[in-house]
């Protein structure tokens, strides 16, 4: 039964970014561009009614449907893995267009090249573990 | 019957904005009534772990199985993908700014306004092109390596994390644009 929430809520998730156009190449450059509303009122409006659902969540200590306290842990207190970590991401995200979400969108809409975008942010992510303890954080 | 079949023709077009961003807020709401949380990259770690990364590496020394649900999130985005694409459009095409669209031509891309992506990326003729493959290659690399050092991408940081007004999700946010403004204004007219 889990199983198949998981499912629906992703299929749900591909769905809404594919047809938002937030997983089209195009849509991130020309966000980069400042030439269009559309991205930033997605992610704005994402985010404006997320604050309030987490408020609402937090305030009224709301449980998960399955009885349990939902706990949102606060991320750890740093400055420099966010802003060097962000920049190396964002330079990536403009060159591919693509972020983890909509790779996989683009993927199952049958993109081919994107499986090569996918594999190098594996990589990526391997070689992250491979020196996280030279890297300041 | 045409009325009806008038008014559910908007889910064929493109999807605007304010429908949308509060349907991702809703997807990011489902996962945290159900106890989990909204995070696509960790699962590029989860990847890695599968694939025997944590035999070299401590980083991935994790028991995969507790990240499985999310595995099965991204199943369900690939489905999502393919059913929006084939069953879900009568248009793919990204109406764009028109600037961008002369813009983009000029720097050689040839289907701007008319296709969801680029042909010069993401046609498969990129297979044999070296340019086009480094530029997925080096693209892909920085998003998988970026994440993890920040600790999350744009579902984890930019819509999990500035809901929860969270500071260091803003510096990440901060440190996104700065990298993709850079990119999009200072390296591409070096490579397009």
């Amino acid at each position: 039964m889990r199983t198949i929430i998981y499912l629906a809520i992703g299929i749900f998730f591909g769905i809404i970014l594919f047809k938002s156009e937030a997983a089209s190449w195009f849509r991130i450059y020309e966000m980069f561009q400042f030439a269009s509303f559309h991205m930033y009122g997605i992610i704005g409006s994402a985010v404006g009614l997320g604050i309030i659902a987490v408020q609402l969540i937090k305030r009224f200590r709301v449980n998960s449907i399955y009885g349990e306290k939902i706990n949102i842990a606060p991320k750890e207190k740093s400055f420099s893995r966010y802003i060097f970590g962000g920049i190396i991401f964002g330079l990536g995200w403009a060159l591919a267009g693509a972020c983890p979400g909509p790779m996989f969108v683009l993927a199952g809409a049958g993109y081919l090249p994107i499986l090569i975008v996918i594999a190098a942010s594996i990589g990526g992510t391997f070689l992250y573990g491979l020196f996280k303890n030279k890297l300041p954080h | 019957m045409h009325e009806i079949e008038k008014q559910m023709n908007w889910i064929y077009e493109p999807w605007p904005w304010y429908v949308s961003g509060p349907l991702i807020a809703l997807v990011m709401f489902l996962l945290l009534i159900i106890g989990k949380k909204f995070g696509m990259s960790s699962n590029l770690r989860t990847m890695c772990t599968i694939c025997g990364a944590g035999k070299t590496v401590d980083f991935f020394k994790f028991d995969w199985r507790a990240q499985r649900w999310n595995l099965i999130v991204v199943l369900g985005v690939i489905i999502g993908g393919f059913i929006a694409e084939n069953y879900l459009s009568n248009t793919i095409a990204v109406d764009l700014n028109p600037k961008v669209v002369t813009d983009l031509q000029a720097k050689g891309f040839n289907n701007v306004g008319n296709g969801y992506m680029p042909d010069m990326l993401f046609s498969n003729d990129v297979f044999t092109d070296p340019k086009g493959l480094a530029i997925l290659i080096i693209g892909g690399f920085l998003v998988g390596f970026g994440a993890r050092y920040a600790g999350g991408c744009t579902s984890g940081h930019a819509i999990s994390g500035l809901s929860d007004l969270q500071l260091p999700s803003l510096i990440a946010v901060v440190g996104f644009f700065v990298g993709g403004l850079t990119m999009i204004h200072l390296i591409f007219p070096l490579i397009f």
